[in-house]
């Protein structure tokens, strides 16, 4: 439950110094696109803060994007902070189950009405009444409505929360959608991909506790701090591009040269996060500087933009065979022009003669 | 469906099926149209000479005209190249023939095609103050001309918008978006008026060379 212990509290007692904190802030501040006089507020926003109530629903999901949260082969100050929420109702990571489960997320509701964050991994199936995923025999459904209804806001976390994603792909078996396409009351920030960063979501969650408000969000929803600009604009094969230096196949010579991916599918320039940025385990590296372009998956129905090899500049469909009949339907009606053209010219010789 | 998707999907394949469509339609039926139908005995006797020597001597001008329709012959003979260096060479133009065609060749670095589109765009407005405003181009532009003008400079200036999407301040994929539809009414408008002269250039200079061989007139 949500105690009052502050988060300077709390990281003191982790034994995290004064130094590490504001360095952590400075860090967030940064990320966040917010001026460098911010870093003080910032710090002494975050220092007061109280734990904050977070219930976390999964539904139609991989459990890539609590993967991707939680995973850490080192402690970190995100870690902390993200410990030091009051994480009340997680399926993965909580040590209640079955109604006590269930009891924990009511009473997490019922005491923090008004205040609590939720966040939420997985599309919603809404086709036949939801039946496709239920938990505690409510489905995915009534459980959102349920809990969004007294929350101050929702994280859809990953790219299914988010814009539906792989479950909503075509065909859509479930009729699966989006946080956004239910609920509509409540301030709701995207933070898409497949899986998501880390970084983002802490940095989303840091600026709640300081600030109490949410971020500047983008046409998706997207923090622009995060998504403001394109993978491409942003991306250090960028040179290669303009120079027109591409690579051909995943083990040719412009592979291993480092040349830009664009012509394998790379889906940069219309994909907007922060991995050319941020990069991912911990600045290491990102899909794109490991030799894979971009899949777009922080983009709405990233799954369904055509093929992850095919470049941009390809259409989202195969064009042989329309193409061929055009042409024959074409030429048939050619011939059928210049046969009435040929019988009036006779007619008019006729006429003539 | 964001606009992007509408462009590389339905917008491109029904701009790309009717522009196809319109070519063969066009083609076959102006081909296979049995033309003028001579009564008198022919002049000459080497007609695919004299075709082949029209299509050589109608493309730079008559010495006797040259001083006048200068600016309009070598404009043009540039904008043709600079746009070819455009559509064909430019990488990702490549890649969309390569979709299209199944096969592909080597391209130009994007600042030298961006040179290129600066170019054609600066030649086809010059070009179009001139229709606009001499007076024997005024009397033979008609409302096909103006057309063929936009759907032709469209496509290069909202390429150049969307490669410099950074600086207008809008979403690459919404420009990329725009100017694939912008090609889409090209492909689109191809078959049906004056831009159809990509296909009968040649073979319309080829007969009127015969035509004048036929009547004996050298041209």
């Amino acid at each position: 439950m949500a105690s009052n212990m502050t988060l300077g509290e709390s990281l003191r007692r982790r034994g995290v110094s004064r130094r590490g904190f504001l360095k952590f802030c400075a860090a967030t501040a940064s990320m966040m696109a917010l001026p460098p006089g911010s870093v003080p507020a910032l710090a002494a926003a975050l220092e007061k803060a109280r734990r904050p109530s977070v219930i976390w629903l999964s539904f139609q999901e991989c459990t890539g994007c609590a993967e991707s949260i939680t995973r850490a082969d080192a402690p970190t100050l995100e870690g902390l902070i993200f410990d030091y929420i009051s994480l009340d109702y997680q399926h993965t990571l909580m040590a209640a189950a079955g109604d006590a489960a269930e009891a924990a997320r009511e009473a997490a509701m019922h005491e923090n009405a008004g205040k609590y964050l939720v966040i939420v991994d997985g599309s919603i199936p809404v086709k036949d009444d939801g039946i496709y995923s239920t938990i505690a025999g409510m489905t995915n459904l009534q459980i959102l409505k349920d809990t969004a209804k007294d929350a101050a806001a929702i994280i859809s976390l990953g790219s299914c929360a988010a814009f539906g994603g792989i479950p909503k792909a075509n065909p859509n078996p479930t009729g699966a959608v989006a946080v956004s396409d239910i609920v509509k009351d409540k301030p709701i920030i995207n933070v898409p991909g497949c899986p998501p960063i880390p970084v983002v979501i802490t940095g989303v969650i840091a600026q709640y506790l300081a600030f109490g408000t949410l971020p500047e969000l983008d046409v998706h929803g997207r923090p622009k701090a995060f998504f403001g600009q394109n993978i491409h604009d942003r991306c250090y094969r960028r040179p290669f591009y303009e120079r027109g230096l591409f690579a051909e196949t995943f083990d040719d010579e412009g592979a291993k040269a480092g040349w830009c991916l664009w012509k394998l599918g790379c889906k940069g320039p219309i994909t907007y996060n922060a991995c050319a940025v941020t990069k991912w385990n911990f600045g290491t590296s990102f899909p794109i500087q490991a030799g894979h372009g971009c899949i777009g998956c922080s983009e709405p129905d990233f799954w369904d933009k055509g093929g992850f090899y095919e470049p941009l500049a390809a259409g989202t469909y195969a064009p042989g065979a329309g193409l061929v009949s055009a042409a024959a339907v074409g030429v048939a009606v050619g011939v059928g022009s210049a046969v009435l053209a040929r019988n009036s010219q006779k007619a008019l010789h006729k006429e003539g003669a | 469906m964001s606009l992007l998707d509408f462009a590389r999907g339905p917008a491109l394949e029904w701009s790309l099926l009717i522009m196809v469509f319109g070519i063969f339609w066009r083609l076959v039926g102006t081909f296979l149209f049995k033309g003028q139908v001579y009564l008198s005995k022919p002049k000459g006797t080497r007609f695919v000479a004299a075709g082949l020597r029209t299509i050589a001597t109608r493309s730079w001008p008559d010495e006797r005209l040259e001083r006048t329709i200068r600016f309009q012959h070598y404009s043009g003979y540039l904008f043709h190249i600079t746009l070819f260096i455009v559509i064909f060479l430019f990488e990702p133009h490549i890649e969309f023939f390569k979709w299209l065609l199944g096969f592909s060749w080597p391209g130009l670095p994007t600042n030298a095609v961006t040179f290129a589109a600066a170019v054609t765009v600066a030649t086809l407005i010059a070009l179009g103050i001139r229709r606009a405003t001499n007076p024997i181009m005024k009397s033979i532009t008609n409302a096909d001309d103006w057309l063929s003008w936009l759907v032709t400079i469209g496509p290069v200036v909202t390429g150049m918008m969307a490669f410099a999407h950074q600086n207008i301040g809008i979403r690459y994929e919404d420009l990329l978006g725009i100017h694939i539809l912008s090609v889409c009414l090209l492909f689109i408008w191809i078959p049906f008026g004056k831009l159809m002269h990509m296909f009968l250039l040649f073979p319309g200079r080829y007969q009127i060379g015969e035509k004048f061989e036929f009547r004996g007139v050298r041209a």
